[in-house]
C-alpha cells in the first residue's frame, strides 16, 4: 500500500495494537500461572487447546478472508481472546470444550463480523455464554483446587486422560463454586448465616483457595495486573471503577437490609470472576464505549446486571451475561454520549461568549 | 380450532379491503418520474449522453434503462442528485477524473465564428475572423463546439490543477493481500 | 495570574536540543531569491514591478489587492529576472506566481524615513504602516497582521496574547528570538497595543523554555500592563484557540472569532517584525527558522531572506544527508512534506525539519481501528477522530460534517496517539477538499442554469428584434404601396 507523501503528523507515541495487547497478557500472566498451579495438568493441557484452537481458527478465517494473515494473527487479539476464555472455563473440562470455545469465539465472535474492531460482542463472552447453554454439564463441572505436585493431583499422564477421555471419577472432584452453593442453599430456604461457614472465608476466597473457573479465583493476582495496566495506561479507570462500584453499592444497599438473604459485598467482589470481569473482559475497547462518560455508563450497567443475575437470575453466576447484554448497548450509548465540542453547545450550535466573561485576565495594575 | 382459522381469514380480508379503500381514495398524485429527473438536468441537449436532449435522457433514467453517471456536464453533483432521485447506489469515491473543459488551439483557430452559435452557455468569445477563446468558468465541457469546428482548434482537455483547488488524496490502505 | 486548562493535548518528545543552544546565525545572501506573491491567507498580490527593473533592498515587489492581502518586498538589491511559476513550497509541488531576484551582491536597502514617535501616530496609521511592511502572521495561519489588528480593534480587545509557546517540537525558532532579542520583541508588542487600543498584553511561553521566560521578563520589567505567564508545555498549547483557553477559559464560538472573547493571539515573531518595520521602516523580508532534524548535519537556527531556496538553508547547514525520510517544513506534529529543496521560503516557514526513518517511524503499517477512544481523549477540540474518519474512509461526508470536522484545527493529536497508525488527519484533510470539491462543483451547476438562462433569454430577445424589424418593414411596404396607390 502506497501512504507516502502522507500528510502530518510524521511524529508518533510509541504506542501499538501489538504493544498493548502483549501488556495486557503479561498483566494476566500471575492469575493465569497461579490458575494452572491450583488446579494441575488438566489446566494446563484445556489452556492450551484454547489458546490453539483460537489461533488456528484465526489463521484459517484470515486466509479465507483474502487478508494477510502474519499482522493480524502476530498482534496477540486471538491469543488474548484464547486466554480469557480459558480463564473463564472449567479448569478440568474436557479439550473440545476448549476447541469448540475457541471456534466460537475467533470465527463467530469475531471474524464473522469483518475481524479485529469491527465485532459488537466480547469474543471471549460470546463463547462462554454459548458454551454455558449448550453443554450445561460440563460447563458447570466445578471442582476444589489440587495443585500442581501435591498429592491428590493427577500425574501428567493422567491428566491427558482427564483432557482428553474425561474425569473418570466425577463425583469424587465436584464441588461447588460459592455462588452455586449460595444459590442451591438459598433455594432450600436456608440462611447466609448457616450456609456461608464452612464453604467461604474471605481470606482462602482472595488467595484464590476455592472453587472456580481456572483463571477467576486468584483475586488479588486479577487486581494487582489490573491496577498495573491501569499505571501503565493501557486502559483508564472509568469502566473497572464504574463496574466493582455499582456491584459495591448495591450488594452493600441489599445486605444492609436483610443480611440472611443478599451476600456481603466483600463474597460478590471475590466470587465469580468478577475482577477478572471488570479489569480485563469489560474493558475490551472494541465492544465498550468510546467516551469517558460511556464507559462510567457500561461499566454501571455491567455491576447491575452482574448483581441482578446473581441475586434474581436464572445463573449463579452473571459476568458473561452482563458484559454480553452491555456490549449490545454499546453502540447506542456510543451514539448518544458526545463529547462537547470546544466552541459549540451540547446541541452542536456556535457557543457565544457571555459578557460578563469578557473581563481582562491581567488584573489592572498586578505585578508579576 | 375453527374459530382460530376463520377469525384470522376473516381479519385479514378485512384489512386487505382497508388497504384496497386507502389505496384508491389516500392516494397521492406525482410528477411522472421522468419530468422530476428532467428537473435535475443541465437542458443543454448537448447529446454526450447519446440520448435525443435532455428529455431522451430523462425517461431513460426514469426506465432505468441509462446510468446516472451519463451526463459529462451535470459533473458529480449530477451523480448524486440522480441517485438520490433514483434510489441507486453510486459508488460515491468513483471520480471520472477531473472535469473536462474546452480549450482552443490559438494556432489553428480561423476565427469561423461557428462555435460560438453552438455554446449554450455563451462561454466562446471573439469575432468573425479573430482568433476565439473559451471562458473557462463559463464551459461546462458539453463538446459542442468541438463538433463543429472545421479545423479541430477546440478539444475537451481536463483542467490543470492549481494550489487552491488541490487537496490531500484519500490514504489508500489496504488491510488484505 | 490564573490559568485554565485546555481539553486533550499530546506530549510528543521536545527534541529542542538538537537546536535550542545554537544562537542565531544570520544566512549568507543566496545569488538568487523566489519570493512568491501569495505567502498569507487572501488574495496574492499583483506584481509591482517588471522583468529586467533594477530594485533596492526592501522595495516593494508585490503589492496587495483588496482586503484581505499582503505585499511581498525585495529580499536584497539586484534584478528581476523573472516573474512567472515556481514550485510551490507545498507537498502537491504545484506551481505559484513568483518574482525571482538576481543578488547584486551589493545588499543596498531603499532609504525610507521611520516615524520618529510612532506612539505619537494614530493607531490606524500605525496598523497602514504594518500593512506597508507585509507583514502577516508569522505563527501559522499567516493572516495579514494589518487586516487582524484593524479587525480587533474595532472588536475592542482588551488584551493581547502574545504566543512564544512555541509547542512544536524541534522548533526552537521563537525560543531563540526570545532569548535574544526580548527588547525588541516587547517593543514591537507595546507598539501593536497602541495600534490595538488594548491596555494589557500576555506573553505566553511553555515552562520548558526557562531562559526565554527569565529574558523576557527582564525585558518587560518596566512595564506593568506586560507580562510573562507560563503555561505547562503540552502539545498544542500554542494553537490560538486553545491558548485563549488556558489564559481566559473561555472558548472562541465556533464559526467567530478569537477576538469574540476579548483577546487576540500574535507570535512572538510576528512582534518582532512590527518592530523593525516602525523603527527601522524595513518590511518583512527576512525571518528566522530552525533547520533540524537527526538527518541534518549541523542543526542550528538561521536568518534566512524570503525567498531564500530550502537547499541554501540545508546546505549551511552541513546538508541534509541521505538519511533523510521525511523532509518537512514545519514540526512533525502539523509540517507540510516538500516536494524536494528547490522550494522556496516563505514568511510562515518557521522550520526545515529533515527526519530520519526511525525519527518519522515510518515502518509501522495501519491496522484496522480497535476503537480504544484514544484520539477521542486528546483531541483538543472535543471531536470524535475514529468516527469521522470512519465516514471519510466511506465517503460519508455530510456524516463526518455532523460529527465536527470543520471544527478540526488539523493539531495531529489524534494520529500520534493512534496505536492502529491510523492516518486521521489525511482522512480529515481529505474530506475537507471533498467537501470543497462538491460546494465547488454545486456552484457550477447553479452557474451553468444562470449561463443557459441567460443564453436563452439572448436568443429570445435577438429572435423578438427580428421579429419586430420584420413587422416594421411589412407596414413600411404597405404604407409605400398605399401611398403610391393613393397618388396614382
Amino acid at each position: 500500500m502506497s501512504l507516502f507523501p502522507t500528510s502530518a503528523p510524521h511524529a508518533h507515541a510509541p504506542d501499538s495494537v501489538p504493544r498493548l495487547m502483549g501488556l495486557v497478557l503479561l498483566a494476566v500472566a500471575p492469575a493465569t500461572l497461579y490458575g494452572i498451579v491450583l488446579f494441575g495438568w488438566p489446566a494446563l493441557n484445556l489452556f492450551l487447546v484454547t489458546i490453539l484452537a483460537c489461533l488456528l481458527c484465526e489463521a484459517v478465517c484470515l486466509r479465507l478472508a483474502g487478508h494477510a494473515v502474519r499482522p493480524f494473527l502476530l498482534d496477540g487479539s486471538a491469543l488474548l481472546t484464547g486466554v480469557l476464555l480459558a480463564l473463564s472455563l472449567p479448569p478440568w473440562a474436557p479439550w473440545w470444550i476448549g476447541a469448540v470455545g475457541g471456534f466460537f469465539a475467533i470465527v463467530i465472535g469475531k471474524q464473522v463480523f469483518g475481524g479485529i474492531g469491527q465485532n459488537i460482542f466480547n469474543p471471549a463472552m460470546l463463547a462462554r455464554v454459548a458454551l454455558l447453554v449448550s453443554f450445561p454439564v460440563e460447563m458447570t463441572l466445578w471442582l476444589e483446587p489440587r495443585p500442581l505436585f501435591s498429592s491428590h493431583a493427577p500425574g501428567f499422564l493422567e491428566s491427558l486422560t482427564i483432557t482428553f477421555g474425561g474425569i473418570p471419577d466425577i463425583d469424587a472432584v465436584s464441588g461447588a463454586t460459592i455462588l452455586g452453593h449460595i444459590r442451591t442453599e438459598l433455594g432450600m430456604a436456608r440462611e447466609l448465616g448457616q450456609i456461608l461457614p464452612g464453604h467461604y472465608q474471605a481470606g482462602t476466597a482472595a488467595l484464590g483457595w476455592t472453587g472456580g473457573s481456572l483463571g477467576e479465583t486468584a483475586d488479588l493476582l486479577v487486581l494487582l495486573g489490573g491496577l498495573w495496566l491501569l499505571w501503565r495506561r493501557v486502559m483508564t479507570w472509568h469502566v473497572p471503577v464504574a463496574l466493582l462500584a455499582t456491584v459495591l453499592v448495591l450488594a452493600g444497599g441489599f445486605n444492609w437490609l436483610n443480611p440472611e438473604r443478599f451476600a456481603s459485598p466483600a463474597v460478590h467482589l471475590l466470587s465469580g470472576g468478577l475482577m477478572l470481569g471488570a479489569f480485563f473482559i469489560a474493558t475490551d475497547p472494541v465492544t465498550s464505549p468510546t467516551t469517558k462518560l460511556g464507559q462510567l455508563i457500561f461499566g454501571a450497567g455491567c455491576g447491575a446486571l452482574v448483581y441482578i443475575i446473581r441475586t434474581w437470575g436464572g445463573y449463579p453466576e452473571g459476568v458473561a451475561f452482563a458484559v454480553v447484554l452491555m456490549n449490545a448497548a454499546t453502540p447506542l450509548i456510543d451514539h448518544y454520549v458526545r463529547p462537547r465540542i470546544y466552541g459549540r453547545t451540547w446541541r452542536g450550535q456556535s457557543r457565544p461568549v457571555p459578557e460578563r466573561a469578557k473581563r481582562p485576565p491581567v488584573g489592572s495594575g498586578e505585578a508579576e | 380450532m375453527i374459530a382460530a382459522v376463520l377469525s384470522l381469514t376473516l381479519l385479514g380480508l378485512a384489512l386487505g379491503w382497508v388497504l384496497g379503500l386507502a389505496a384508491r381514495y389516500l392516494r397521492v398524485e406525482n410528477n411522472p418520474l421522468h419530468e422530476e429527473i428532467q428537473q435535475l438536468l443541465p437542458g443543454v441537449n448537448c447529446g454526450q449522453c447519446g440520448y435525443p436532449g435532455c428529455g431522451g435522457a430523462a425517461e431513460a433514467l426514469a426506465a432505468s434503462k441509462a446510468p446516472v453517471t451519463l451526463c459529462p456536464p451535470g459533473g458529480p453533483t449530477l451523480v448524486r442528485a440522480l441517485a438520490a432521485k433514483l434510489g441507486v447506489a453510486v459508488d460515491r469515491a468513483s471520480n471520472s477524473g477531473p472535469p473536462l473543459l474546452a480549450q482552443v488551439n490559438e494556432a489553428t483557430c480561423i476565427g469561423c465564428a461557428h462555435c460560438g452559435g453552438r455554446c449554450p452557455t455563451d462561454a466562446i468569445i471573439g469575432a468573425p475572423k479573430q482568433i476565439h477563446g473559451v471562458i473557462q468558468d463559463a464551459c461546462i465541457g458539453c463538446g459542442l463546439c468541438v463538433e463543429v469546428c472545421p479545423t479541430e482548434c477546440l478539444q475537451l482537455r481536463p483542467v490543470t490543477p492549481v494550489l487552491k483547488n488541490w487537496h490531500w488524496p484519500k490514504p489508500t490502505l489496504s488491510f488484505g493481500v | 495570574m490564573k490559568l485554565f486548562d485546555f481539553w486533550g493535548g499530546v506530549h510528543p518528545a521536545g527534541q529542542k536540543h538538537l537546536s535550542a543552544e545554537q544562537a542565531i546565525q544570520v544566512l549568507p545572501m543566496p545569488s538568487r531569491l523566489h519570493v512568491p506573491l501569495q505567502q498569507h491567507t487572501g488574495r496574492p498580490a499583483v506584481p509591482a514591478v517588471k522583468v529586467g527593473q533594477t530594485v533596492r533592498k526592501g522595495q516593494l515587489l508585490g503589492r496587495e489587492q483588496g482586503g484581505v492581502s499582503a505585499s511581498v518586498h525585495a529580499p536584497t538589491s539586484g534584478m528581476i529576472v523573472a516573474i512567472g511559476d515556481f514550485t510551490a513550497p507545498h507537498v502537491s509541488g504545484l506551481p505559484l506566481p513568483t518574482i525571482t531576484l538576481e543578488s547584486d551582491g551589493e545588499d543596498h536597502w531603499l532609504e525610507r524615513e521611520p516615524p520618529s514617535d510612532p506612539f505619537a501616530l494614530e493607531p490606524e496609521d500605525v496598523a497602514a504602516r504594518i500593512g506597508e511592511a507585509g507583514i502577516v502572521g508569522m505563527g501559522g495561519a499567516n493572516f495579514p497582521a494589518a487586516v487582524k489588528l484593524s479587525k480587533a480593534r474595532q472588536a475592542k480587545v482588551h488584551t493581547l496574547a502574545v504566543n512564544g509557546a512555541e509547542c512544536e517540537p524541534y522548533m526552537t525558532c521563537d525560543d531563540r528570538l526570545m532569548r535574544e532579542r526580548a527588547e525588541h520583541i516587547v517593543d514591537g508588542i507595546r507598539l501593536m497595543l497602541h495600534a490595538l487600543q488594548a491596555p494589557n498584553a500576555v506573553i505566553a511561553i511553555e515552562d520548558n523554555k526557562p531562559e526565554a521566560v527569565a529574558s523576557m521578563k527582564a525585558a518587560c520589567q518596566p512595564e506593568r500592563h506586560i507580562r510573562v505567564v507560563v503555561v505547562p508545555s503540552r502539545y498544542p498549547a500554542g494553537s490560538a484557540k486553545q491558548l485563549i483557553q488556558i489564559l481566559t477559559g473561555l472558548e472562541t464560538p465556533a464559526g467567530g472569532r478569537g477576538t469574540d472573547t476579548g483577546v487576540l493571539v500574535h507570535n512572538v515573531g510576528t512582534a518582532y517584525a512590527v518592530h523593525r518595520a516602525l523603527r527601522q521602516a524595513h518590511p518583512l523580508i527576512s525571518r528566522i527558522i530552525t533547520v533540524t532534524g537527526g538527518a541534518v548535519a549541523r542543526p542550528q537556527n538561521l536568518e534566512a531572506p524570503i525567498g531564500a531556496l530550502v537547499e541554501d538553508l540545508l546546505a549551511f547547514c552541513g546538508g541534509a544527508m541521505e538519511a533523510t525520510s521525511r523532509l518537512l517544513m514545519g514540526g512533525p506534529m502539523m509540517g507540510q512534506p516538500l516536494p524536494g529543496t528547490r522550494v522556496p521560503i516563505v514568511k510562515g516557514t518557521n522550520g526545515i525539519l529533515a527526519l530520519t526513518a526511525a525519527e518519522a517511524r515510518l515502518e509501522a503499517t495501519p491496522s484496522p481501528c480497535i476503537r480504544c477512544g484514544r484520539c477521542v481523549e486528546a483531541c483538543p477540540m472535543g471531536l470524535m477522530p475514529l468516527e469521522m474518519s470512519k465516514r471519510a474512509r466511506h465517503d460519508d461526508l455530510d456524516g463526518a460534517e455532523a460529527f465536527g470536522l470543520i471544527d478540526c484545527i488539523s493539531c495531529g493529536s489524534c494520529a500520534y496517539v493512534c496505536p492502529s497508525h491510523i492516518p486521521l488527519v489525511q482522512y480529515f484533510e481529505y474530506a475537507r477538499g471533498a467537501l470543497e470539491a462538491r460546494q465547488r462543483a454545486e456552484q457550477k451547476v447553479k452557474e451553468t442554469r444562470r449561463l443557459l438562462e441567460q443564453h436563452q433569454a439572448r436568443l429570445a430577445r435577438v429572435e423578438r428584434a427580428k421579429a419586430e424589424a420584420a413587422a416594421r418593414r411589412q407596414a413600411e411596404k404597405r404604407q409605400a404601396k398605399a401611398k403610391v396607390g393613393a397618388a396614382a
